[in-house]
């Protein structure tokens, strides 16, 4: 008998109509096609267009419809009834909501701004919520970036005017090396992993250099477990047997960075180790057959690059180049110096040397493109050295992280591959010198907005935010203070407790948008939420006002007072702006918008719009007109009207009143439907003249000026040796004011070298070494975002927990086997996890998925959920402030340059748990009354949680 | 391999139900009383039908359950619903016929008998067709099914039947059937996943670059797969579970039996034995499917 | 019926780069949602925001770590979905003819309408590629996107499995095994494409292509020998000497 089957249905659409916007499931920004059926989300995949993803759609965004249905969305705004912590709201209405939120925002406005710190999260809107902060007179704002990864972006910035980040990209169709330093998944996920597959394709050599070995480090060719801290010391060995080697681009190094400019030597001077400048400010340097000193862009001068010329003022200098050279080459950099300390080889070392130096010279890449440099000269080809980089927190989350920053940049530099052809790419509107960077503003003046952005790139102490004393910070995180001079974006992770702790001074109203600061974005997790719940003697919070806007049930909710519900990522508008983080290809500048292609079916509004409003309601200047009324209707309003410079707002796409112009423009009432007709982005290819060397580049500049990406054109010398860091030292010693207060001259005087050091990060101490004889790290897991997975009923079977990975070894010495229950103590306290043995890690580190354990009750998941049995958080091991040391203060647990949360410091002990018998991790963290019940039982369709 | 109560108690009681059948389909000495008749074939037909009902609880969708009847030419699953319907067919005529007319047809028995001992053998193929089953991948898994069919069958219908005293050949079944599975055990402690060289290394074909390990599972909960074949039992548990098997299923009937015979007792004394004997037989189905080893597991952290 | 067809026209079936693949689980995840959301019943969750979650998913990545006799560990992503085996035993012990090998193209599928949920297909699978719908009751499988491939409605160049199209490393080539010529034929037979578990007589159609043998920590590629050091008269004459080849 024959059987006939149901043939698979080939002719019903799919869906009723493709929407296409950007995924936030995370902040890469990938552009993605939404397909609705009756109405509803029936399935998500990406853009193929679309220039992050090219199609391709990670497993988050797979998972955006069971965000888009998840049972955790606020339904309302939330007004506190219990005790902080405790979940309990009242739902209120929005006029009530912003009336409240506006009543408290005026009265910190009316009377002294800094009482209100705004602090937002991953925030995609930061030339929005700067300009609101600004606005408002506050200089307290920033967002994610200080606990992020900030040493990355500013060594980036000071160094080589980009960074990595999304901010630049490996020419990943013509490397012939690739070598990726401490990264899991970063923020241009896909992108990476896109450029790896390239890679694979084309049998390039992929090195990572990572203490655990999973995901992109899982496919490298060759994996170097380096101990957690050292990848300074192994850079820095690596560039003392490039130079003695010979193994430098010196034509690289003479045109485009500061090796040749002249440092004064005149030791009892105020600018000694300053460069040499002329009048003009021009800085000089020395030509090696005459000896005489001309200004930089003298061009037919013969540089010199070691040697001692006599200034005008008959005081000598040297090129930046020979105190380089003598420093790298110092035996303390050898590879046999480092072997122990980086955990690797010299003998690999000197291979790694060989293997870049091979691929940079040997493989040298020439592409036939005329173009010409800032000084005017010609060049008929494009000469490329196909050795490319790639970094981010596993050396930026680091005490140290700065500096070893700085020294990756270096070393790229040294072999000539920055924006060349193979090499690391900067996309547009990258690069952008610290010269084209503002600087940091601060004050706090009545009723009076900032005269500027509060986060930028200081010069020197001068343009430190202190009070008149030189000493007292005005920000409340003391952002720019002398404990994190560079602190470029802010330090979002000392917020809570130096308002706690009223140091500098207490504040009034806490505003925080997008970040789960009660829980996993925050080191001492449970001393936050103490924190956060602490009151004073009149029974009153120490923190007395919290108004917080989430989309979801998360722990943060259940600490602020006044909840304002936002909308989903597919139920608003935004602008992914070229003023904030680009979505650009090194070939193309580009940005994006998401607007709502699902109506809310809740009393939730977008926060930009709330927080237009709420501009407008307490009159702050540019949000509402002379006449107290609104100026823009909305978020969408804004993004099409809004210009920052006449002609520059948050889009660049189809400017001008017919749509003509692209940068500088007219707004474009149409604007944001010319977008969506586009597939909700813009792209504009960067001319073929202009695609490499934009540091100097004139083709570049000139297209970039025309563009509106930047105001003029400016040559971008990279910085090898960084002055404002050496103008620092000077304060330190005593050369300059303001000074840093004695405590922390020292500290300053070594930690602000102008040429990149490593230094032990600020745990190692001996003491540790004994007592906690591991490094604890986290990891991103590819398929979690940190807390907001966790709603996620397809995302939360695959990571519904995570056990401590710990090396063989150690698991035998301690008599542990998979399962187990293991106690995990730092110098900040202890938490009790569930351990899983693994050999493809450094032998001395212990690691986790990052923020998989979970708060009970919060994400309306059942309270014995096993994000909240087994879960755990390596949080509450984390200090926001390093051990005493005897010296009367408590040092921060952060860089000492930009003040970037030093996370991927921790020192920690392990031991079997005698008591096996309870399979729950410690410390338990209390419960919260979940605002919006908890999620159903069964699921049977993508979005459909009821049937 | 998860132990279902459903299966277990289809195996073990259609076992016995069919093995009636066939004891009585060849001829087992009965005076032909009516009622005895009557209450000998309700019993049988009674036990297989059971069985079969109970089979259908592990069914996702009962009411579909007569599909299965399609694929009797590729599948042992339709081939054993198509025999117990024939069999169940075939027996009830052949028991009807002799307690209205009082002849007992031994042809049509015969074929009743054959079409039940194919049941059972088709039951026990099911499993003993799994290739990703080594345990169950023997010739000695229909030897057991049908062995132990036939012991508690022969049992059962001594018990109900009216001979004055066990016949060695009943006594006989018993034991063979207990040998057979001594010998199946031998095999199956010999037919594990890494007796036979299957490991993660082979499983993933990934041996030649080193000794495989599961790190993570895809996902950090159980799954369909993990709850139906990655079922883990520690052998200190198996074995106390086996000797007690042993002891109801064998050790016990036989001795009953022995008395039985000691003391002449009437032979519905014999319902006795038959009942113990099941028992033990559903503790050894229980760690037929307990101690089983799927391939799957290969890929779940097992070796 | 469920005998299998004597061969099959083509082969379709994937090759899966385990020496690309980074473990994301994009193409779990894609395949869950083009199955949930795409025709046939959805892949159903239960206790979906419970202690303990579980629902039924088509492909599923497992991480394994592999300690080599010498040298340091590796970690291997394994995604697993069905192979659509040449000898399917999962379709000849199907009783009711829901579980079935097309003869066009090889495909294994399961008629969900003829399903009885008895499970003997999981059980006679050894790669665990069929799983229970925990609220359908009915079998469900890898259907290597029968609905995408051959769907009329959609562009051709999305034809092709969801979880293919996710990939973001590109790990993961959709193609018919049949044809020598094919980018899968030809990607497997240069790669050494491994068929999971031959001795089992399955005869899947689906490859594994085994990490390269660059993966091994400590051992490069290509070791040009370190450059020269630079001479006795040090690093400061070498620089000079350099300048003036640069002129
Ligand atoms: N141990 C350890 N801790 C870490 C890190 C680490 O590596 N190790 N990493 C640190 C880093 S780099 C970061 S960036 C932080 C991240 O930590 P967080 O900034 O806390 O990030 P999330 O957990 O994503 O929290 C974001 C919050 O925003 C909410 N949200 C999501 N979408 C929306 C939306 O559309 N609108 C609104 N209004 N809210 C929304 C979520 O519900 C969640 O409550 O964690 C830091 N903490
Ligand atoms: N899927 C997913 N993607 C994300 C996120 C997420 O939560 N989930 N978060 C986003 C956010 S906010 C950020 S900031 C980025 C962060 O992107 P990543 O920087 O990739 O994130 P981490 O997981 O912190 O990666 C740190 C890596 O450095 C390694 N590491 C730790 N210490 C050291 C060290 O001393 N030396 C070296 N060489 N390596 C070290 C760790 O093992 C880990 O692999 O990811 C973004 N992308
Ligand atoms: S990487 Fe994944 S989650 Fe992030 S934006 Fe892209 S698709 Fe969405
Ligand atoms: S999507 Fe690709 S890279 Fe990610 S797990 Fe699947 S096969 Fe591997
Ligand atoms: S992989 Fe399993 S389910 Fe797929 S065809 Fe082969 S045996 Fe059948
Ligand atoms: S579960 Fe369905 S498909 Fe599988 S064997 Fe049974 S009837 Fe056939
Ligand atoms: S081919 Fe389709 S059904 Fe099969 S694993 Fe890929 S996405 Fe899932
Ligand atoms: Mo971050």
């Amino acid at each position: 008998m024959t059987m006939r089957h149901a043939t698979p249905d080939l002719s019903t659409p799919v869906s009723d109509e493709i929407r296409q916007t950007t995924c936030y499931m995370c902040a890469c920004r990938c552009g993605i096609d939404v397909h609705l059926k009756n109405g509803r989300i029936n399935y998500i995949e990406g853009n193929r267009a679309h220039p992050i993803n090219k199609g391709v759609l990670c497993a988050k965004g797979s998972a955006g419809i069971m965000q888009q249905y998840s049972p955790a969305r606020l339904k309302k705004p939330l007004l506190r009834t219990g005790e902080r912590g405790s979940g309990e709201f009242r739902e209120i209405g929005w006029d009530e909501a912003l009336a409240r939120a506006a009543g408290w925002l005026d009265d910190v406005r009316q009377t002294d701004p800094k009482k209100l710190a705004f602090f937002t999260g991953r925030d995609q809107s930061q030339s929005l919520t700067s300009w609101w902060a600004q606005q408002f007179g506050t200089p307290n704002y920033a967002a994610h970036g200080g606990f992020c990864s900030v040493n990355m972006a500013a060594a980036g910035i000071y160094t080589i005017g980009g960074a990595f980040w999304e901010f630049g990209a490996p020419d990943w169709d013509r490397t012939e090396l690739h070598i990726m330093f401490g990264v899991a998944e970063d923020h241009d996920s896909n992108p990476i992993k896109i450029g790896l597959g390239k890679l694979k394709a084309r049998g390039v050599k992929l090195i990572g250099i990572n203490p655990v070995r999973t995901g992109y480090n899982a496919i490298a060719d060759e994996w170097l477990a380096i101990t957690p801290g050292t990848d300074g010391l192994l850079i820095l060995s690596l560039v003392h047997v490039l130079l003695k080697t010979g193994k430098i681009d010196l034509d690289y190094l003479i045109r485009y960075t500061n090796a040749p400019w002249l440092v004064i030597d005149d030791p009892a001077a105020a600018d000694h180790g300053l460069f040499a400048r002329d009048g003009e400010g021009r800085p000089l340097v020395a030509d090696r057959r005459t000896g005489i000193v001309v200004a930089t862009d003298e061009r037919s001068v013969k540089v010199a690059l070691s040697g001692s010329f006599r200034l005008a003022d008959g005081r000598s200098a040297r090129p930046v180049f020979e105190g380089l050279a003598a420093k790298y080459l110092t035996p303390e950099y050898s590879p046999e110096a480092v072997a122990d300390r980086t955990c690797i080889e010299p003998a690999t070392i000197r291979r790694l040397a060989a293997e870049i130096a091979d691929a940079a010279f040997e493989r040298e890449l020439v592409v036939h493109q005329p173009w010409t440099d800032m000084k005017g000269e010609r060049h008929e080809t494009m000469v490329g050295r196909p050795v490319t980089f790639h970094a981010m927190r596993g050396i930026s989350a680091h005490s140290n992280g700065f500096q070893t920053c700085r020294a990756l940049h270096l070393l790229q530099i040294l072999i000539g591959s920055i924006d060349c052809p193979g090499g690391f790419r900067f996309k547009p509107p990258y690069p952008r010198p610290v010269a084209g960077q503002p600087r940091p503003h601060g004050g706090s003046q009545k009723c009076t907005p900032l005269m500027g952005p509060h986060l930028g790139y200081p010069r020197g102490p001068e343009d430190l935010l202190l009070e008149e004393d030189g000493i007292t910070p005005q920000r409340i995180d003391k952002a720019f203070s002398w404990d994190a001079p560079l602190s470029a974006h802010g330090l979002m992770h000392m917020v809570i407790s130096n308002a706690h702790a009223r140091d500098p001074y207490g504040i009034e109203v806490l505003f925080l948008y997008m970040s789960n600061m009660a829980w996993n974005s925050s080191m001492n997790t449970s001393e936050v939420m103490r924190m956060l719940t602490d009151k004073n003697e009149d029974g009153g919070y120490v923190i007395p006002k919290i108004i917080y806007s989430d989309t979801y049930s998360s722990e943060m909710v259940a600490f602020a007072d006044l909840i304002l519900p936002d909308t989903t990522y597919l139920e608003r508008h935004d602008a992914i702006s070229l003023l904030d983080r680009p979505i650009s290809d090194p070939d193309a500048m580009c940005d994006s918008i998401r607007w709502p292609v699902v109506a809310p079916d809740r009393d939730v509004r977008g926060f930009q719009s709330v927080l237009l409003d709420l501009g407008a309601r307490i009159g702050l200047p540019g949000m509402a007109d002379p006449d107290g009324r609104p100026v823009y209707r909305d978020y969408a309003d804004y993004i099409v009207s809004h210009q920052r410079k006449p002609g520059i707002g948050p889009l660049a796409g189809w400017r001008g009143a017919d749509g003509s112009k692209t940068g500088r423009g007219e707004p474009n009432p149409e604007q944001i439907r010319r977008y969506i007709e586009n597939g909700g982005f813009f792209e504009l290819h960067v001319p073929e003249e202009a695609r490499y060397f934009k540091h100097s580049n004139r083709a570049w500049q000139d297209w970039a000026v025309a563009h509106g990406l930047q105001e003029g054109p400016m040559e971008n010398v990279f910085q090898l040796y960084l002055e404002p860091m050496r103008r620092f030292q000077l304060a330190a010693e005593g050369k300059l004011t303001p000074q840093p207060p004695d405590s922390h001259r020292n500290r300053i005087r070594s930690a602000f070298d102008p040429l990149p050091v490593w230094y032990p990060p600020f745990a190692d101490t001996d003491s540790a070494e004994v007592d906690f004889p591991l490094h604890a790290i986290t990891q991103r897991p590819a398929a979690m975002y940190h807390s907001w997975g966790s709603q996620n009923l397809w995302l939360r079977q695959i990571h519904g927990t995570a056990p401590l990975f710990v090396p063989g070894a150690v698991c035998d010495a301690h008599g542990l086997s998979d399962g187990d229950w293991a106690l995990l103590t730092s110098s900040n306290g202890q938490i009790r996890v569930p351990v899983a043995r693994m050999d493809a890690l450094n032998g001395s580190t212990v690691w986790t998925w990052n923020a998989i354990g979970k708060r009970k009750g919060a994400w309306a998941l059942d309270p014995a959920a096993r994000e909240t049995e087994q879960g755990f958080l390596i949080n509450h091991l984390i200090a926001e402030l390093l051990p005493a040391k005897g010296d009367g203060l408590r040092w921060s647990n952060s860089d000492p340059v930009t003040g970037q949360a030093a996370w991927f410091d921790l020192r920690v002990s392990i031991r079997r748990d005698p008591d096996q018998s309870l399979a729950v991790s410690l410390p338990r963290t209390g419960s919260q009354v979940s605002p919006v019940g908890q999620g159903p039982a069964t699921v049977t369709s993508s979005g459909d949680l009821t049937r | 391999m998860h132990p279902a109560i459903s299966v277990i108690f289809f195996t073990v009681t259609s076992g016995a139900g069919f093995g009636a059948m066939t004891v009585i389909g060849l001829g087992f000495p009965l005076d032909g009383s009516r009622l005895r008749i009557l209450i000998l074939c309700l019993a049988a037909c009674g036990l297989a039908v059971a069985g079969l009902i109970a089979s259908t609880f592990h069914l996702g969708h009962p009411e579909r359950a007569w599909r299965a009847l399609s694929q009797w030419r590729s599948s042992w699953l339709s081939r054993e619903g198509v025999a117990a319907i024939a069999t169940l067919v075939l027996f009830f005529a052949y028991g009807l016929i002799w307690m209205t007319t009082g002849t007992r047809l031994a042809w049509l028995g015969a074929l009743s008998a054959t079409g039940a001992v194919f049941t059972v053998f088709a039951t026990s193929m099911i499993y003993a067709q799994l290739k990703t089953v080594p345990q169950w991948n023997t010739g000695l898994t229909p030897a057991i099914y049908l062995g132990f069919s036939a012991a508690t069958g022969w049992l059962v219908v001594a018990g109900l039947g009216d001979a004055e005293a066990p016949a060695p050949a009943g006594l006989a079944l018993v034991v063979f059937a207990w040998v057979l599975k001594l010998a199946w055990w031998r095999q199956s402690a010999r037919a594990r996943l890494s007796d036979i060289g299957a490991s993660p290394e082979t499983a993933t074909g990934l041996g030649f670059r080193g000794r495989v390990r599961l790190l993570e599972s895809p996902h950090t909960g159980d799954n369909y797969l993990t709850r139906e074949m990655v079922h883990r039992i520690g052998r200190k548990h198996a074995g106390t579970l086996r000797r007690l098997a042993l002891l109801l299923g064998c050790v016990l009937p036989l001795g009953l039996l022995a008395a039985i015979v000691v003391l002449d007792a009437p032979s519905a004394f014999m319902l006795g034995p038959a009942g113990v004997m099941m028992a033990g037989l559903f503790l050894e189905r229980w760690l037929f499917f307990a101690e089983a080893e799927h391939t799957v597991s290969l890929y779940y952290g097992h070796r | 019926m469920t005998s299998l067809p004597r061969s099959t026209d083509k082969r379709l079936g994937l090759a899966i780069d385990l020496d690309t693949c980074v473990g994301c689980h994009a193409c779990a995840v894609s395949c869950k949602e083009w199955n949930s959301g795409g025709s046939g019943t959805p892949l159903a969750d239960v206790d979906a925001y419970g202690a303990a979650p579980s629902g039924a998913w088509l492909n599923r990545v497992h991480t394994f770590e592999i300690t080599p006799p010498v040298g340091a560990a590796e970690i291997v992503h394994f995604p697993k979905s069905c192979l659509h085996c040449d000898d399917a035993p999962c379709v000849t012990v199907c009783p009711t003819g829901a579980s079935y090998k097309r003869g066009e193209d090889g495909i294994v599928l399961v008629d969900e309408a003829l399903c009885i949920g008895c499970g003997l297909c999981a059980w006679a699978c050894p790669y665990g590629a069929r799983e229970m719908d925990p609220v359908e009751k009915v079998m469900k499988k890898c259907t290597l996107c029968v609905d995408r491939i051959y769907n009329q409605t959609i562009p051709e160049i999305d034809r092709v499995p969801a979880c293919v199209r996710a990939c973001p490393t590109g790990a993961r080539h959709f193609g018919d095994f049949a044809d020598p010529d094919s980018s899968v034929s030809k990607l497997s037979a240069a790669r050494g494409g491994l068929a999971l578990m031959p001795d089992l007589g399955t005869g899947p159609v689906n490859r594994y292509l085994p990490p390269r043998d660059t993966r091994r920590t400590q051992t490069a590629t290509v070791d040009p020998p370190p450059p020269a050091e630079t001479s006795a008269t040090g690093f400061l004459g070498w620089l000079d000497a350099a300048l003036e080849r640069l002129g």
